[in-house]
């Protein structure tokens, strides 16, 4: 793995899948840090509806882990004036598709304090929320709302793809001095899916992703991370559907590289364009609907960069543009079929 | 099949051109209302939220349980912050009809809520402004240049040129940052005493906005996690009867005062004359012990008026009539502080005009030197690559990019005619 800072190498290293990951993160977060406190629906006395804050309560007691009423607004706005007040707060939204009654706190006040108070009134909160389908969630619990983020200039934006990247990247979230909205692609909770749902799932034990130092570390918030080198193509793609592109550039056995894009905002176009430049062909790859996606700024951001480079258009797979429906999910789901079409016609062109 | 449910819509007591008509806002006699311990038990709020806490009489005494007691130099002193509230105001309102300034919001007609409840609090509690509040910098005494040099959006400006006029902050004085997006601050606040709480702290907060804002999400949200958590804040509705054009009753106000939303929420509330210096004083002191002692949050609804327009951009005699404020029945702050310190024998005539005098002089002086710092239309202007700080702690490579960007745009500009875009 990358990343591994001297302090992790020498701690030891556990098998973890995502959510033990994430609460080792704020584990150690709460420990090292007396200004962190956890708040959010659910998340106190019962851990979670994911289990990721499991525990935290009984071990830094109901003052730093706090239950909240079902009020996303107040969440964020009241997560706001604690860190005004000096306190870390990590504030989890349940689903993703529960994050707009908030959107205004986060949009007016959240990403601007900094701003229009001069650097006087910064806000460091980190909101993880759950997000993507392939849960049998229906229109509610599936969505991908990351480009409604990345849009609003003054916050940052991530989604790991494993258990390392999402202990390591909460904990530089936590740490950051601005905001950050941290997105967990609750698919891969569990285990790295390929797309496949009618075959057996498999856990985080089989991937070197799942094996977490336990103890500190940080993944770095603004720095993309090639998953596997390639010399045909460039795969950019991030969260669940790193995985699906793993498995539909094995299938086709194609010489692909595939780049996890990690950070959304700020996005480190550097890595991106060394990768297309290279390769000469690029596909990107979100579960979330295509138009205006992030797949967008993606296209836009490597063509202004590598155009004289590229032998072939950029080619976007996404989810379709409808809500996620509950009992079409894998017609919905931008899965290995879709994603092997897009790069067998992507390697046909010129 | 017929029904006898009917579209309601609220009634506007008086329009232009009618007879003001101020027989719907209900009132209770100074000194007629109880004033129960800090610890008062939620329920037993509940006719404080529907009568009107009042301490000065019509022969302008100051009477009944609430009285705070102030010394007469106290109450020069609040004299003193609310005429130079107005003062101000006044000025810098002519200041943004001959084009200096583009935009300016008055208090005129309800500085007391501010400049009381500014001087009763602690000088380390947290206040969450909303854009009608001057009196609180003022009380807090923020040199009016610095209030200025924002108006101006000159080199001096506290907030770099990013914030409308009037959208102050002072983190020395402990005042947060103004959103130009209503309630967005309560629920900040409520937050902000969680965390005081949770770290064991004194200091409580306190938030104000209008009563037209209780009407968003934020106002509901602040009153459940205050609730909740028993948070040590003051929640104030600051109820000047009108949000840009749109009368009280549209925000829920008929027939049912707006601090009654705090037994009704489980936080204790109450009704004050915003207009009567020692009754706001009195209740934000009751609220600020019943906060700091633990006894929890407490909703406070400032019954008052709004004399001028919304903003310089509104014209109320397009909605209201002209003559509306002579007939307000809570009368005007300032003269009745004045009144009440000549009735004590602690004030004259003569003192009033030498202290609207002296005060007048000093506005005028901290005008001359916050116009020395520049003017938005004449320069000398900030430095437009500031739009780049402070987005983020630290610049992204994106936004390095994009100040470089500007750089030649300004270079090409400064070639062709005199920085035009």
């Amino acid at each position: 793995m990358n990343d591994v800072s001297d302090a992790a190498k020498q701690t030891g290293i556990k098998q973890m899948n995502m959510v033990q990951a994430l609460n080792s993160a704020m584990n150690i977060a709460m420990e090292r840090d007396p200004r962190v406190v956890v708040l959010g629906e659910d998340v106190g006395y019962f851990g979670g509806v994911f289990r990721v804050t499991e525990g935290l309560q009984k071990k830094y007691g109901t003052h730093r882990v706090i239950d909240t009423p079902i009020a996303e607004g107040g969440i964020v706005g009241a997560s706001i004036g604690m860190a005004a007040n000096g306190l870390r707060p990590v504030a989890e939204i349940q689903f993703a598709d529960y994050i707009y009654p908030a959107y205004d706190q986060i949009v007016s006040e959240l990403a601007r304090l900094r701003y229009r108070s001069a650097g006087e009134f910064p806000a460091p909160v980190t909101i993880r929320t759950p997000c993507g389908g392939g849960i049998r969630g229906g229109q509610t619990h599936s969505q991908s709302p990351e480009v409604l983020f990345a849009h609003v200039c003054g916050i940052k934006v991530v989604m790991p793809s494993t258990p390392y990247d999402a202990k390591g990247l909460l904990l530089a979230s936590i740490e950051d001095d601005d905001p950050v909205i941290f997105f967990e692609p609750k698919r891969i909770y569990n285990g790295p899916f390929d797309g496949d749902p009618d075959k057996p799932a498999i856990g985080w034990n089989a991937h070197s992703g799942g094996q977490v130092p336990e103890g500190y570390y940080t993944v770095p918030i603004g720095k993309a991370n090639v998953v596997r080198q390639g010399a045909a193509l460039s795969i950019v793609t991030y969260g669940t559907m790193v995985h699906v592109c793993l498995a539909a550039a094995s299938d086709l056995k194609l010489d692909a590289e595939v780049v996890d894009v990690r950070s959304i905002a700020p996005l480190d176009i550097d890595t991106l364009a060394t990768s297309v430049s290279k390769t000469g062909r690029c596909l990107i790859v979100h579960e979330a609907t295509g138009f205006a996606g992030f797949g967008a700024e993606l296209s836009a951001s490597i063509q202004e960069a590598c155009f004289w480079d590229l032998e072939a258009p950029i080619l976007r797979v996404a989810g379709w543009d409808t809500p996620y429906p509950h009992a079409f999910e894998w017609d919905y789901f931008p899965g290995k079929t879709r994603v092997k079409l897009a790069l067998e016609k992507l390697m046909r062109a010129a | 099949m017929a029904t006898n449910a009917s579209f309601h819509m609220p009634l506007v007591p008086a329009r232009p051109g009618e007879a003001p008509d101020f027989s719907y806002v209900r009132l209770s006699l100074a000194g007629a209302v109880r004033k129960p311990p800090i610890d008062v038990s939620v329920p037993y709020t509940a006719d404080l939220a529907e009568e009107l806490v009042r301490v000065l009489d019509d022969r302008h005494q100051a009477v009944g349980p609430w009285d705070p007691g102030l010394t007469p130099a106290e109450l020069q002193r609040g004299l003193r912050y609310l005429l130079l509230t107005r003062i101000f105001d006044d000025r810098m309102q002519r200041t943004q009809r001959q084009g200096r300034i583009t935009f300016y919001v008055r208090s005129l007609g309800e500085e007391a809520v501010s400049v009381a409840a500014g001087m009763a609090l602690a000088a380390d509690d947290m206040l969450f402004p909303s854009y009608r509040n001057q009196g609180l910098f003022i009380a807090r005494d923020m040199p009016l240049v610095e209030m200025m040099c924002q108006l101006l959006s000159n080199s001096r400006d506290m907030c770099r040129g990013r914030q409308l006029p009037v959208m102050y902050h002072s983190k020395a004085r402990r005042i947060f940052s103004i959103s130009g997006n209503l309630a967005t601050q309560f629920p900040q606040a409520v937050g902000w005493a969680m965390a005081s709480a949770i770290k064991g702290e004194r200091h409580i907060a306190s938030s104000w906005l209008g009563e037209g804002s209780t009407a968003e999400a934020d106002f509901h949200h602040a009153l459940l996690f205050a609730k909740v958590y028993r948070a040590p804040v003051i929640l104030n509705v600051v109820n000047n009867q009108w949000a840009i054009s749109t009368f009280q009753g549209f925000a829920g106000g008929e027939q049912k005062s707006f601090a009654a939303r705090g037994p009704g929420a489980g936080i204790a509330g109450i009704r004050v004359d915003g207009n009567d210096f020692l009754a706001v004083h009195a209740v934000t002191r009751w609220a600020a012990a019943r906060a700091r002692e633990g006894h929890g949050p407490t909703l406070v609804e400032h019954v008052t008026y709004r004399a001028g327009a919304h903003s310089t951009s509104d014209d109320p005699s397009r909605y209201r009539p002209k003559d509306d404020y002579e007939h307000w029945p809570l009368g005007d702050p300032v003269m009745r502080l004045k009144q009440h310190l000549m009735a004590l024998g602690a004030w004259s005539e003569d003192q009033h005009v030498a202290l609207t005098a002296e005060l007048e002089a000093h506005v005028a002086a901290q005008w001359k030197e916050a116009v020395s710092y520049g003017t938005l239309e004449q320069g000398p202007p900030l430095d437009p690559a500031l739009m780049f700080d402070d987005v983020y702690k630290v610049r992204t490579p994106r936004l390095e990019l994009q100040a470089q960007q500007l750089r030649e745009e300004h270079a090409i500009r400064m070639r062709n005619k005199a920085g035009a875009p």
